[in-house]
C-alpha cells in the first residue's frame, strides 16, 4: 500500500530530472505530443504524438545507492497506434494525431491502454515476454521444419529465458460510431465500460464488444443553424460507476446519472458561474470555454480550465465554483492579437496532484503553473533546456504586466505563443510530474534532502 | 443661443468620453475588443455561434468527388484533365480534381523520437 506524504507546498523544490525527444528546433509536425498520461501506479507513462504513435515509459526500481534518487523513466514500448485515412464518402481526411490516452487499472501480467484518434477508439495489450520454448521436436531452433525421417527421438520443449521482449498488439478496435471529432475518452470505474465524446455526442462501450455502442448523450440540434455549444471534455466519476460529466464550450458542466434514464440529455446537475452581463464581450464566449475537465482523486470536487482560468467544483455546489485561479491574467489585454493568431482557441489541460492538495496547468513560453489549494500559493516554472542539469533546482518564473519590469522577470510582450504546454500530468502518488513542450517531454521530480 | 447650444454639445461629450475611459479602465476585454471591431470592421456580433462552430465541425473536410472524377475521365478520353492551379487551396467548382490533387497522408514509417 503506497502512502501519501502530505508535503508544504513552500518547501516543495522540483528538479529536472529528464528530457526526452530532438534537441533540433525544426519540428516535424509528427513529432508534436498530442497527450500524456501516467498509468495508475505510475510506474508507466505514455505519450502520444500527431504522428499516430505512442511512446510508453518505464520507471526503472529505485537504486539501492541512491535511495534519494527516484528511478528514471526509460523507453520501454513504441507502436504505431493510428493511420492516416481518408473518408471517400465524406471528403473528410482523418488525422492519426493521438487526441487521448486511459489505461486500465492492471488486472493480470499485461498493461492495457486505450488510445483514440478523430474517429476510432483501440485497445493496446502491451505484455512481457521473457521466455521461450526451446526443443520442438518437429522444428530447428531457427523455425525452420526438420525433416521427419531424422526424427528418432520425442523430448518435451522447455521454457528457457530470452531477454526480455514488450510487445504491443491492438486487441480491440472500437470504430465507426463518431461522426464528429472525439476530444475525450474515460474507463469507468466498474473496469467493464469506457465513453468516448465527440462535438456532439457521447458513447457508452463495453471493452469487449466493438460492433456495437450506446449513445448517452445527443446535443445536436434539428437544424444545425441552431447550434450554439458542443462537447469540449468528458469523464466517468472516479468511483461512482453511474456518474460522468460533460463540459461545453459556453463554459457549463454537465453532471449525469446513467440509472436516470438510458439517453441523458437531461443533465442531474447543471454546474455554471453567473456571468456579469455588464462584462461581456466579444470573447467572453471563447475564453468562458472549457478545454478540460477532471476529478478529484477523491471524487469530492472536479477541476475545469478554460482558456484564462483553472476552477474548481465542489460537486455538490452547482451555482460557482469553490476556488478560481488565474492561469495567466495577463493576457486579457491581449486578447485581440491571440484571437488573430488563433491562441484564443488554445487547449490547455489540467490535472491533479496525488492527494488532491495541488492542482497543474499550462501556460505559454514553456511555462507551466501549480496552485497549492491549502497554501494558497502558486508558482510558475519553465520546462526548458538551459534548465536541464541533472538535479538542478527549477527557479520560479515571473512575467511583469506592468511598466517596470524587474531583474529576471519577463514582459508579455516577449513571451514567446508558439512554445505552449498543453498537456501535463502528475505521477498518481509521488511528486513527479511529466510535462510535454511542443515535441519534448520534460520530467521533474520533487527534490529529496 | 447658439452659445448654449455649444456649451450643451461640449458637455455631452465630456460625459461620452469619460464613459469610455471607464469602460477601458474597467474592461481590458472590451477594450480588445473594440480594437478587433475597427480591424474588422465586418466581424459578427455572434463569435461563439453557429459559424464557428461549424467550421471546428468541419475540421478535415477536402473535396474530392470520385463520380465526378470518373465521368470526366470518361468524357475526356485522350485529353488530359484540367489541374488545378498550384496557388488554390481548395479544389472546388469547374475543376475536377484528382486523387494527385489531394496531398498524400501516409503513415510514418519513423519511430518517434521521444524513443531515441
Amino acid at each position: 500500500m503506497a502512502v501519501v506524504v502530505v508535503l508544504k507546498a513552500n518547501d516543495v523544490q522540483w528538479c529536472f530530472s529528464q528530457v526526452k525527444g530532438a534537441i533540433d528546433d525544426d519540428v516535424a509536425e509528427a513529432d508534436i505530443i498530442s497527450t500524456v498520461e501516467f498509468n495508475h501506479s505510475g510506474e508507466l507513462l505514455a505519450t502520444g504524438d500527431k504522428g499516430g504513435r505512442v511512446v510508453i515509459f518505464q520507471q526503472e526500481p529505485e537504486c539501492k545507492s541512491q535511495p534519494q534518487c527516484r528511478g528514471e523513466y526509460n523507453v520501454y514500448s513504441t507502436f504505431q497506434s493510428h493511420e492516416p485515412e481518408f473518408d471517400y464518402l465524406k471528403s473528410l481526411e482523418i488525422e492519426e494525431k493521438i487526441n487521448k490516452i486511459r489505461w486500465l487499472p492492471q488486472q493480470n501480467a499485461a498493461q492495457f491502454l486505450l488510445s483514440t484518434n478523430d474517429k476510432t477508439i483501440k485497445l493496446w495489450k502491451i505484455s512481457e515476454r521473457d521466455k521461450r520454448p526451446e526443443g520442438y521436436n518437429l522444428k530447428e531452433e531457427d523455425g525452420r521444419y526438420r525433416d521427419f525421417n531424422t526424427v528418432t527421438t520425442l523430448r518435451v520443449p522447455v521454457f528457457r529465458p530470452m531477454d526480455l521482449m514488450v510487445e504491443a498488439s491492438p486487441r480491440r478496435v472500437f470504430a465507426n460510431a463518431h461522426t464528429y471529432h472525439i476530444n475525450s475518452i474515460s474507463v469507468n470505474s466498474d473496469c467493464e465500460t469506457y465513453l468516448s465524446a465527440d462535438d456532439l455526442r457521447i458513447n457508452l462501450w463495453n471493452l469487449e464488444i466493438t460492433d456495437r455502442s450506446f449513445n448517452i448523450v445527443d446535443i445536436k440540434p434539428a437544424n444545425m443553424e441552431e447550434l450554439t455549444e458542443v462537447i469540449t471534455a468528458a469523464e466517468f466519476h472516479p468511483n461512482q460507476c453511474n456518474t460522468f460529466v460533460y463540459s461545453s464550450s459556453k463554459g457549463t458542466i454537465r453532471l449525469c446519472d446513467m440509472r436516470a434514464s438510458a439517453l441523458c440529455d437531461k443533465h442531474s446537475k447543471l454546474f455554471e458561474e453567473p456571468e456579469d452581463p455588464n462584462n461581456r464581450s466579444f470573447f467572453s464566449e471563447i475564453i468562458s470555454s472549457i478545454s478540460d475537465v477532471k476529478f478529484s482523486h477523491s471524487g469530492r470536487y472536479m477541476m475545469t480550465r478554460d482558456y484564462l482560468s483553472v476552477k474548481i467544483w465542489d460537486l455538490n455546489m452547482e451555482s460557482r465554483p469553490v476556488e478560481t485561479y488565474q492561469v495567466h491574467e495577463y493576457l486579457r489585454s491581449k486578447l485581440c492579437s491571440l484571437y488573430e493568431n488563433d491562441c484564443i482557441f488554445d487547449k490547455f489541460e489540467c490535472c491533479w496532484n496525488g492527494n488532491d492538495s495541488v492542482v497543474m496547468t499550462g501556460s505559454y513560453n514553456n511555462f507551466f503553473r501549480m496552485f497549492d489549494r491549502g497554501y494558497r500559493q502558486d508558482v510558475t516554472l519553465e520546462a526548458s533546456r538551459e534548465n536541464s542539469k541533472p538535479r538542478s533546482v527549477l527557479k520560479p518564473r515571473k512575467v511583469s504586466t506592468g511598466g517596470k519590469r524587474k531583474k529576471d522577470e519577463i514582459s508579455v510582450d516577449s513571451l514567446d505563443f508558439n512554445k505552449k504546454i498543453l498537456h501535463t500530468a502528475w505521477h498518481p502518488m509521488d511528486n513527479i510530474i511529466a510535462v510535454a513542450t511542443t515535441n519534448n517531454l520534460y520530467i521533474f521530480q520533487e527534490k529529496l534532502n | 443661443m447658439s452659445g448654449d447650444n455649444e456649451e450643451t454639445h461640449t458637455a455631452e461629450e465630456t460625459s461620452m468620453d469619460e464613459k469610455e475611459i471607464q469602460d477601458k479602465v474597467i474592461s481590458p476585454e472590451k477594450a480588445e475588443e473594440a480594437k478587433l471591431k475597427s480591424r474588422y470592421p465586418n466581424l459578427g456580433n455572434k463569435p461563439g455561434g453557429s459559424d464557428l462552430l461549424r467550421k471546428r465541425l468541419q475540421k478535415g473536410q477536402k473535396y474530392f468527388d470520385s463520380g465526378d472524377y470518373n465521368m470526366a475521365k470518361a468524357k475526356i478520353k485522350n485529353k488530359q484533365l484540367p489541374t488545378a492551379a498550384p496557388e488554390k487551396t481548395e479544389i472546388t467548382g469547374d475543376h475536377i480534381p484528382t486523387p494527385q490533387d489531394l496531398p498524400q497522408r501516409k503513415p510514418s514509417l519513423v519511430a518517434s523520437k521521444l524513443a531515441g
